[in-house]
């Protein structure tokens, strides 16, 4: 069990991880970095399967529904959309005659 | 199986905690471009570990309505994910997380709901933290469910907004006189009404509120112009990701408290990196300051240049650069311009891309683009490394930006945009501005650049501009 001390350790310690991670990033980042966080937090899907898991009533049935929809399509449209802002930064040869690609 | 019933609950609590530290590590390379591919594939792993994990909980049942949701959803924001232009990307982020911020909101309502129904159970108004050990909700667990509806409610109203505004289904600012005053009634009116629900669990004041929530982010992100939404959709990602962090807190879940304070705070850092690129304060963006048309007018008149004169200028020249703006990335001409730059490499014309912080929807988008579009890295420049530059080269070519290549902003104190940084394209010998039509930019003030007497206007959709520019170049 987390009591709220616990809980304002573990909040104030991610918190400072956060912080210091995104500190320094080059200004290409921006981007494909707030979409990869978008995807990190779409862990709350964990917490609307736990929520919907749990449902008795129709209601809680409905809501629980619709969080686990949206949790869902949080994390997989995230990753997709990170993934393929990435792939762009894969590593080129390094030349500047065209070779054909593109045009 | 009684060994593995006997260990299950550790092996889940450890699952989580692998989740966690994946995602660390996830977010941690991704901060730097040698590692960044990389980075999403951790986390990734974190995720699939977490939700496995999650369906061998005991007591879980609704198993078909779970799992109905999971796949359908996953599904869709699949395919749209990868079907979406590159172009399209932030409103797709936008989308993503909102679903993520009305997820927790979701979450924290039904925490809400479920207290009422085992009110008997359990004192609803008890601040101290009682552990629980039934359905009702400690005090602090109800605050943090509460604050969680309250964050994640917005930002899923809020994103949705700006989604809808780079999607350009809603295209005009909604504003009215003592704006911020209203917004700023309704956010204090509804999170005391979110407070009283600690002391009266009242079901109709939870819609109440949960509605009331919904509608302070409307009325927050309408005021707000199209430019400003990265600023805006960062801080709703930090949004959701504080939202998830305290519905881990109701939930006693430490994978999402982690994740969710990690991106709470990583999206607050980066919501200020983006908005200092951009020269704006994040009080600005949000309370609005960008309606002035100050400044000074300025006389003279725009040159306008037919594209086959504009490709006989570059052909001939030793120097090229260009500058992608938004117009670019709006008209998906990046690969149109990459066929006219490898034409100009071929003709032995050094080409260089000047890429401003800010350029395209978002920051660092631009480079995206042109990425996507094959160019390779050691032509595109950075601001800083290439404004020294201008002064020895014979033409710049802009294309669909304004604001970022306003010398005024540079001369004039009295305009809004003076003090952001811009590039010198003023100082190249020639320029050749690629422009739809004679209006402003987004700031709404007038660029001196366009009027100066080396610079010429390329009217047209930047798609269609470059066309007619490499049809020029075939020509000669």
């Amino acid at each position: 069990m987390i009591d709220g001390f616990i809980a304002l350790y573990i909040f104030a310690l991610a918190a400072i991880l956060g912080f210091e991670i995104i500190r320094k990033v080059p200004v290409v980042l921006h981007t494909p970095l707030m979409s990869g966080s978008n995807f990190i937090h779409g862990i709350v899907l964990v917490g609307a399967m736990i929520a919907l898991g749990h449902a008795d009533t129709t209601l809680e049935k409905v809501f629980g529904f619709i969080a686990v929809f949206l949790g869902a399509g949080n994390a997989a449209g995230g990753y997709v959309v990170t993934e393929r802002m990435l792939e762009m930064f894969k590593p080129r040869a390094k030349k500047t005659d065209n070779d054909g690609e593109g045009s | 199986m009684e060994f593995i019933q006997e260990y299950l609950p550790t092996l889940i609590k450890a699952s989580y905690f692998l989740a966690a530290i994946l995602f660390i590590t996830g977010l941690r390379r991704m901060s730097a471009p040698g590692t960044a591919r990389g980075g999403i594939v951790w986390a990734g792993v974190g995720m699939l570990i977490a939700t496995i994990a999650t369906f061998l909980l005991p007591d879980m049942h609704n198993m078909v309505l779970i799992l109905a949701a999971l796949v359908s959803s996953t599904v869709l924001a699949w395919i749209s994910g990868k079907k979406v232009a590159m172009t399209d990307m932030p409103q797709m982020v936008a989308l993503y997380n909102g679903m993520g911020g009305g997820s927790a909101a979701f979450i924290g309502a039904m925490a809400l709901f479920n207290a009422v129904d085992h009110l008997g159970g359990c004192q609803a108004g008890t601040i101290i933290d009682t552990p629980t050990t039934h359905d009702c909700l400690s005090g602090v667990s109800m605050i943090f469910a509460i604050v969680g509806v309250y964050i994640g409610a917005i930002s899923l109203s809020g994103s949705l907004v700006a989604f809808g505004k780079l999607q350009g289904w809603i295209d005009k600012r909604f504003t009215f006189p003592g704006q911020n005053f209203f917004n700023g009634l309704v956010g204090v009116g509804t999170l005391a009404l979110g407070l009283y629900l600690t002391q009266d669990l009242n079901p109709d004041y939870i819609w109440i509120f949960f509605g009331l929530s919904l509608l302070l982010g409307l009325l927050m992100t309408l005021p707000i112009g199209g430019a400003d939404m990265p600023v805006v959709i960062s801080l709703y990602n930090a949004f959701t990701g504080l939202a998830v962090s305290f519905e881990g807190f109701v939930l006693q879940n430490e994978a999402m408290i982690i994740a969710g304070m990690l991106v709470g705070a990583a999206g607050t850092m980066l919501t200020q990196h983006m908005a200092k690129a951009m020269n704006r304060s994040l009080g600005s963006v949000l309370f609005g300051s960008m309606g002035g048309s100050g400044g000074s007018a300025i006389d003279g008149e725009m040159k306008e240049i037919e594209a086959q004169d504009a490709a006989i200028q570059m052909a001939f020249a030793d120097r090229v650069i260009v500058i992608p703006g938004y117009g670019l990335a709006v008209a998906q001409a990046q690969h149109k311009l990459w066929e006219m730059t490898q034409i100009l490499l071929d003709r032995g014309v050094d080409v260089k891309f000047a890429i401003h912080p800010v350029a395209g929807r978002m920051p660092g988008h631009m480079n995206v683009l042109l990425a996507e579009a094959g160019v390779p890295y050691d032509l595109i420049e950075d601001m800083e490394d290439i404004n020294s530059q201008f002064s020895q080269t014979d033409v710049a070519l802009v294309i669909g930006a304004n604001d970022v290549v306003n010398p005024v902003a540079k001369t004039d104190p009295q305009s809004p945009i003076y003090g952001m940084p811009v590039l010198n394209v003023d100082e190249a010998k020639n320029s050749i501005v690629i422009k739809r039509g004679k209006g402003t930019g987004f700031a709404g003030i007038q660029n001196a650049l366009f009027f100066a007497e080396n610079n010429k206007m390329l009217y047209g959709d930047a798609q269609d501009a470059i066309a007619r520019l490499i049809q020029g170049l075939k020509a000669l």
